[in-house]
């Protein structure tokens, strides 16, 4: 169970066992955030910074928890690449943060590969919270646990997911880690948002979405980006709406005790109907609380083994 | 490195009289049994923490919530390990707020592990006394803390490691001192 | 001063020559070359196991002056390219201001006569500012001392202003030359388009982005019987293209770089920005496809497309970082090393494809050959000698190169322009 890493980077990174770490030490620290003292001396004396250059709400406040039921102290730096692009680099500011001896460094970038960027300089652990459209780790670990509390055994299980596979991290980290794991991924969507070429990382494409969700056991819905409209990946919403959208009808494909799974946030009445978001099927909410526990496994993986 | 065992210490026998013994301390000094728990430590204080309970069952047919409890997030001395422990799941499912915790470890050494155990417990309520039971004290305190039931003391030098065995988990019971042994 | 160069192997594929000759250099033109010459008051160069080859040319590097001499300069850029093994450098016109008038390119001439230790040929613009709207004065530019036109950099996305500068260039002559994009495909694109930049997360550019101008380039061509010059060809479509349109009789050549020939976009897993190049580096069966190409003859020239940039420009996220890779100081070596020592290709075929060819394209009639009354420009290679390529020892102003480390078996040694030794490392 020994975990051997300094950085996490992304899934492509880890292999079967270090994800089954991961999943079986977040599910001993889901106990910690029902306490009544919600907190652990785990971390103290460590100190983290959570550097976002995306506006996230979700993710940023999840590592914040997490950090803070261990113990760690933790800073946000927001910015945005932009007012940055003006002024000093991603390099020169990270080298200052640097100077402030954190042990962990959480990033979320627009650049794809900016995380891996960081350890080429870096002393402390660099986290990805997010990269352009290459990873999101974490959200594809606490799918995993959501799924693997639901489900179970990850071999016996049809995982579809659908919407903008091309511009999705949480998509990418979903695949490569569902496939490590041995389940079925079929993916759907527009063919401009789904390159066949996807095809070599293992997975099945489908885009007839009543096909793909036959015998679904979880469907795992994108959000639409807004701004991808009008770039011809698809021609409309309403289009959109009509093929791909999640309906009660549409899940009547998929198994009767089928998850409905979304990263969030959701666009209502777009990739998802509110029905069925609010639905009994939909683990949504489950997946931000794992989100807690997930991110605390990552830290104390990360940081509790003292030197390396 | 390998390890050269000494001594056997005790045996099964041995084990249950001084558990017997625990048990009827315990009883002597907690008059009011419904309002005592017993949390064994990671990972044999609960199956001893279990027998005690069942002990307990036997002579007084009452039912003594057990629970268990990991330390491994209060260790202070992550630094020093590598990897990483795993973590374990916390099982208490009972509060602990004004309850009489009986503590059950195996082996009482430097202390370290009863304090994290402590400050665990602390941080899931407040309990109205915290007693400790060790099967074994075998001395070399590093913090000021000391047992209030302990089934056997045995003096130790520093080298030398005391094994308990379980037949729960080690397939028997016994107490060994053993000592690494250069090859 | 007299320069005897003996006893090397001294390859001609212009003239057929392989044979173990002396060269006898005087006032810049060589003047004698037999089995045996002695020369009392020559300066004797022992070539011995050494390959004596008509001097390299590099038709394509960016010596970013004027404008961004932090980048590099006329001066350092001429050096890198000595040392390299090159006797002839041919610089693109995206500079600042564009190479799109008699002034500029004049400076350019002025600057490198002064400064420079190879010679330096300057590329004008296709169109005034490279913008793609109007041609500049291309007859004007050739008499300034123009070598060939290009928007290099930028596509000449129009196809209508591409039709009149071949049609225009058969006043004189000359090659255009086109960087073939398509610039509503490659769109922000910073890799190749394929398995890897979806596993990446990098934007993709397909290689359909280069093909479609490739086709372009040479339907019109066809048409307009003008020579035309593809850069930097990087994808087995535009290969077969270029394949069809030379069985036609199109009057059409192509170069390639030493990276698009032995990196592929597997390569960009580290995310380092030194990879980052235009065209972006291609798949595997990319690259086999170009080899194939450059042995059979298909490919005509090697052209290293150096394009310095500074660190600080690099050492970004790889979306913002510029595109291009130092490449003057390594080309050579790459090639002797992947290709040469490895048999893919013979020494013959190297020096037609270094020198010989692009001689030929560019129409410089008394170089690319060692013949008796050609220019003195030598370039002498040990195909046996191991280097390290080491960026710090560049003697180019940037660094940005992904071989930084790479030992390699082959080199340029010694490196004679117009019959003086500009840079020996025996």
């Amino acid at each position: 169970m020994a975990f051997n890493h300094k950085h996490l980077l992304g899934i492509k990174d880890l292999n079967k066992e270090d994800i089954l770490t991961i999943l079986d030490t977040a599910e001993s620290f889901r106990e910690i955030s029902i306490r009544e003292i919600k907190k652990v001396p785990t971390l103290r004396g460590k100190t983290i910074i959570n550097l976002f250059y995306e506006p996230s709400t979700r993710t940023r406040s999840s590592f914040e928890i997490a950090a803070k039921r261990l113990s760690a102290d933790i800073i946000n730096f927001n910015s945005s690449v932009s007012s940055v692009a003006k002024g000093e680099t991603l390099k020169d500011t990270v080298l200052n943060l640097e100077a402030m001896r954190p042990d962990a460094i959480i990033i979320r970038h627009p650049a794809s590969g900016a995380p891996y960027f960081l350890t080429t300089f870096c002393k402390s652990s660099v986290i990805n919270a997010g990269d352009g459209t290459h990873e999101h780790p974490t959200q594809a670990l606490l799918d995993a646990l959501t799924i693997r509390q639901m489900k179970g055994d990850f071999s016996k299980l049809k995982v579809v997911i659908a919407g903008d596979i091309l511009h999705s991290r949480v998509a990418k980290s979903n695949i490569f880690l569902l496939t490590k794991m041995g389940a079925k991924v079929v993916l759907s969507g527009p063919p401009p948002l789904v390159p066949p070429e996807f095809k070599e990382f293992g997975v099945e494409i489908d885009y007839n979405f009543d096909n793909a969700l036959k015998d679904a056991d979880v469907v795992m819905m994108l959000r639409i980006q807004r701004e991808r409209q009008g770039k011809n990946f698809f021609p409309s919403l309403r289009e959109y709406r009509n093929l791909y959208s999640l309906t009660p009808e549409k899940m009547k494909n998929a198994k009767k005790d089928a998850i409905i799974m979304h990263p969030g946030p959701i666009n209502r009445g777009i990739e998802l109907s509110t029905d069925l978001a609010d639905s009994s099927k939909s683990v949504i909410l489950k997946q931000v609380e794992n989100g807690i526990a997930v991110r605390m496994a990552i830290l104390y993986l990360l940081l509790g083994g003292g030197g390396k | 490195m390998t390890e050269k065992i000494k001594a056997k210490i005790m045996d099964a026998r041995k084990i249950k009289r001084a558990l017997n013994r625990i048990t009827m301390e315990i009883l002597e000094r907690n008059r009011d049994l419904d309002n005592v728990v017993i949390i064994g430590i990671r990972t044999r204080g609960i199956y001893l923490a279990q027998r005690i309970a069942d002990i307990i069952k036997e002579i007084e047919k009452i039912e003594v919530p057990v629970g268990i409890l990991d330390i491994t997030l209060y260790r202070d001395d992550f630094s020093a390990l590598h990897p990483q422990p795993v973590v374990k799941k916390t099982e208490i499912n009972f509060p602990v707020e004004n309850k009489d915790v009986v503590l059950v470890d195996d082996v009482l050494f430097t202390g370290r592990t009863v304090r994290a155990a402590m400050d665990s417990l602390i941080d899931l309520g407040r309990p109205k006394t915290i007693q400790l039971a060790v099967l074994i004290d075998r001395g070399h305190r590093e913090l000021p803390i000391r047992a209030d039931y302990v089934g056997k003391f045995l003096p130790t030098s520093r080298r030398e490691i005391v094994k308990v065995h379980l037949k729960e988990i080690d397939g028997q019971d016994e107490v060994l001192i053993t000592e690494p042994s250069e090859i | 001063m007299k320069i005897l160069i003996k006893n090397g192997r001294v390859i001609d594929p212009s003239s057929g020559i392989d044979d173990t000759l002396d060269i006898l250099i005087e006032k810049g033109k060589i003047v004698d070359i037999k089995a045996k010459i002695e020369d009392s008051q020559a300066k004797i160069i022992d070539a011995t196991r050494l390959v004596v080859a008509p001097g390299f040319i590099d038709m394509h590097v960016h010596l970013r002056e004027p404008g961004r001499e932090d980048k590099e300069t006329i001066e350092t850029g001429s050096k890198a390219a000595a040392k390299g093994g090159f006797t002839t450098i041919c610089c693109m016109p995206n500079t600042n201001p564009v190479n799109d008038n008699r002034g500029v390119t004049e400076y350019i001439i002025s600057e490198a006569k002064r400064k420079a230790v190879v010679n330096v040929y300057p590329v004008a613009a296709i169109s005034v500012g490279s913008a793609g709207k109007e041609l500049t004065d291309m007859v004007d530019l050739r008499d300034a001392g123009a070598i060939a036109f290009s928007d290099d950099g930028e596509p000449v996305s129009d196809s209508n202003l591409m039709r009149r500068a071949l049609e225009y260039s058969r006043l004189i002559d000359v090659p255009i030359i086109d960087h073939c994009e398509d610039k509503s495909l490659s769109q922000n694109g910073v890799m190749n388009e394929g398995f890897y930049s979806y596993l990446f997360g990098l934007t993709g550019i397909p290689p359909a982005s280069e093909e479609i101008m490739v086709v372009r380039d040479l339907i019109l061509a066809e048409r307009t019987k003008a020579k035309l010059h593809i850069a930097h060809i990087s994808t087995k479509g535009s290969v077969e293209f270029l394949k069809v349109a030379k069985e036609k009789g199109v009057r059409v050549s192509a170069e390639v770089t030493p990276h698009h020939l032995i990196l592929t976009d597997s390569c960009l897993e580290t995310y380092d920005t030194n990879l980052k190049v235009k065209p972006p580096l291609r798949s595997k069966s990319d690259v086999d496809a170009l080899v194939d190409a450059m042995k059979n003859g298909l490919i005509d020239v090697i052209a290293s497309d150096h394009a310095p940039h500074t660190e600080d420009e690099k050492n970004v996220e790889f979306d913002f970082a510029p595109f291009g890779i130092n490449g003057l100081e390594t080309a050579i070596s790459l090639i002797l090393d992947h290709f040469v020592n490895k048999g893919v290709i013979s020494i013959q075929r190297c020096i037609e494809l270094f020198s010989t060819n692009p001689a030929s394209i560019l129409g410089l009639k008394n170089k690319g050959k060692i013949q008796v009354g050609a220019d003195a420009d030598i370039t002498i290679l040990n195909l046996h000698k191991e280097i390290i390529v080491d960026k710090n020892k560049f003697q180019s102003k940037s660094k940005n190169t992904p071989f930084h480390g790479w030992r390699l078996r082959g080199a340029p040694v010694m490196t004679i322009v117009n019959g003086k030794i500009v840079w020996d490392e025996r």
